[in-house]
């Protein structure tokens, strides 16, 4: 169980870093998140099973074009609503729909629409056995939390990033376009998206209404963790992780979903602006 | 040199006559006033009536989206951005259905109660997150409903995943018409004079600028709560109203179905209006029920109207509509 959790909370953090990324940086919460994660399943499962290609090439092309896409969202609709809660919002979800359920009209559903693992078999930790694909999430947390913090702190667009998180309109007299550096953003948070569906996916089928739970889990831990908070998201992760667990061992699965939300009501109730959520906190949330 | 021209426009003469109710000297101002609320109620009504049973049927959806989408635009209206009209509309089905079933209530006690009832229980599980704005607000709604369908699916009550069946009907078609016209011209109307007044002020405050309503002294989370309930029992209504419509309450009702159609008839009708929603319901409702053989495309083609409504066409029908009745427009020469 102690094993599970930790996994369960990779994946929970795999799955909310792509949208705190988006969100943390041009305050765009991206509800089409969800959509995002699933096309990209779907797209590496086309790639490979259609086109024939090899599953790394597939797996880099649709982080790719996933990226490209995120960008694209970006210049052609949320640049025209930016600063626009409602109209973010409501463009954001509207998309995620669209994708979302156009997807289940062409009927990508049912168990043939699976993703390979890296490697097959498992191994033994602590007395549980453990799938290899599970010990690769964990890793490629770690990667990516590694690869993201020095992005951000050694790069041109990264420092850029943190320049429009942190204020807008300085950044822009210093030379940083913010509608750019944000659309790059989008982007970059589609392809963590994407990624997180490669490595997640192969545990189970692709399904649609795998979006909306991928969208309510990213959701739940950004909004516990403090939006914006990358320590945040992955400290987050770890207690809904293991709280997810405990509860699917001693008392069912089904009630899983249940403690997201009640994590999400008591820390709104004691830290409304999430666990550690610094970044222009209050004035923003409550 | 070139002569340019811009456009210019100014109130309708009659307008501004009659923009007091008290200073009305003419019929011709009367109906002025009276031609845009008028026409729509009777005509509405007779077509309504008139129309073949199916059609009947699809009218009464009509209605009920309609007064999701005012109760929707009211929420927006007052800073709370609600992306699960679903959660209230499930909440007031389920009490009905359960008060029906359980406590075999007759259906002109239940509805009243789930109203009430509703828009209280409603009220209640968001009292927590009511502090939030915005993005903040809206996510958790979002979550809320989805939960609520796991919830009833994990702890197999009120019927479980089947849902409850068999709920008394109401007397005729007739009844049902007039109930939910009424319903719905009555919270349209009773809104809109709700927020002209002074005490509705606050409610559009505390979305203009809920610090500067604070800093008035004015607890805005006891009139967000208030809003709330009172958005909340208008969809807690039309969910009683659906389930003794169709004899039947399930997880169904908390389907995004009923959180997103809402919407896009708001952005297509014009947010902020309260009326544009309802006329974009009347709009959409109808349309989707024409395409019903595309099955679950049609929501993919709310979600395209939405977008494209917010990104494109932000203004709405209804400002549109008004500014051609409220204004005229004539071509000025620049100097």
């Amino acid at each position: 169980m102690l094993v599970y959790g930790l996994i369960n909370s990779a994946v929970l953090a795999l799955m909310a870093l792509g949208f705190n990324l988006t969100f943390g940086i041009s305050g765009v919460a991206n509800f089409a998140y969800g959509a995002i994660y699933v096309v990209s399943g779907f797209l590496t499962w086309a790639l490979i099973n259609n086109l024939g290609l090899p599953y790394a090439l597939s797996a880099v092309l649709t982080i790719v074009i996933i990226g490209v896409f995120g960008g694209l969202i970006y210049k052609f609709i949320i640049r025209r609503i930016r600063g626009l809660v409602i109209s973010e919002v409501i463009a954001t979800f509207g998309i995620s729909i669209v994708i979302l359920e156009f997807l289940r009209y062409i009927g990508f559903i049912g168990f043939k629409y699976s993703l390979p693992v890296f490697i097959n078999g498992s191994v033994e930790i602590l007395g549980t056995f453990v799938d290899i694909q599970r010990l690769f999430i964990i890793g490629f947390v770690i990667f990516l939390i590694a690869a993201l913090y020095l992005f951000t702190h050694y790069t041109k667009v990264g420092l850029a990033f943190r320049g429009i998180a942190q204020e807008e309109h300085t950044s822009l007299s210093l030379g940083i376009n913010p509608d750019r550096i944000a659309g790059w953003s989008m982007g970059m948070g589609s392809a963590l998206g994407a990624f997180a569906a490669l490595v997640i996916l192969p545990l189970g089928t692709i399904t649609v209404d795998s979006g909306y739970d991928v969208l309510i889990s990213a959701l739940s831990v950004c909004i516990v963790g403090g939006l914006g908070s990358t320590f945040g998201v992955i400290i987050a992760s770890f207690i809904i992780g293991y709280a997810q667990t405990i509860t699917a061992t001693y008392v069912s699965a089904h009630w899983t979903m249940i403690v997201s939300l009640v994590a999400i009501l008591i820390i709104l109730a004691i830290r409304p602006s999430g666990l550690l959520g610094h970044q222009k906190e209050l004035e923003e949330r409550v | 040199m070139k002569e340019n021209y811009r456009k210019e426009r100014i109130a309708r003469s009659i307008k501004a006559r009659s923009d007091d109710i008290y200073a009305l000297t003419s019929y011709r101002e009367m109906w002025y006033l009276l031609f845009p609320r008028f026409i729509p109620i009777v005509g509405i009504a007779i077509v309504s009536y008139f129309l073949p049973l199916y059609w009947k049927k699809v009218a009464i959806t009509t209605c009920i989206f309609a007064m999701l989408a005012v109760s929707w635009d009211f929420l927006s209206n007052c800073g709370l951005l609600s992306l699960g009209q679903a959660l209230f509309f499930g909440i007031g089905s389920y009490t009905a259905g359960g008060l029906n079933h359980y406590l075999h209530l007759p259906i002109y006690v239940t509805i009243p109660v789930a109203t009430v009832m509703g828009g209280f229980i409603s009220t209640m599980i968001l009292l927590p997150v009511v502090r939030l704005r915005g993005i903040y607000f809206a996510m958790v709604t979002l979550i809320l409903p989805l939960m609520l369908m796991r919830l009833v699916e994990a702890t197999k009550i009120l019927g479980g995943t089947e849902g409850i069946t068999g709920l008394s009907p109401f007397p005729n078609v007739w009844f049902e018409i007039t109930l939910i016209l009424a319903a719905m011209w009555a919270s349209l109307f009773g809104l809109r004079r709700f927020i002209a007044s002074d005490y509705g002020l606050i409610f559009v405050s505390m979305r203009d600028n809920d610090r500067a309503t604070m800093a008035s002294g004015i607890n805005i989370y006891a009139f967000k709560a208030q809003a709330l309930f009172i958005g909340s029992s208008i969809c807690a209504f039309c969910g009683a109203f659906m389930t003794h419509s169709y004899q039947f309450t399930g997880m169904p009702v908390f389907a995004m179905e009923f959180s997103i159609l809402p919407i896009a008839a708001a952005a297509i009708g014009g947010i902020g209006t309260l009326a544009g929603p309802l006329v974009g319901a009347m709009i959409l409702v109808p349309l989707s029920e024409v395409l019903r053989e595309f099955g679950t495309l049609r929501i993919v083609f709310y979600g395209l109207i939405l977008v494209i409504c917010v990104v494109a066409l932000p203004e709405g029908i209804f400002h549109y509509a008004s500014r051609k009745y409220n204004e005229m427009e004539r071509w000025v020469k620049i100097e």
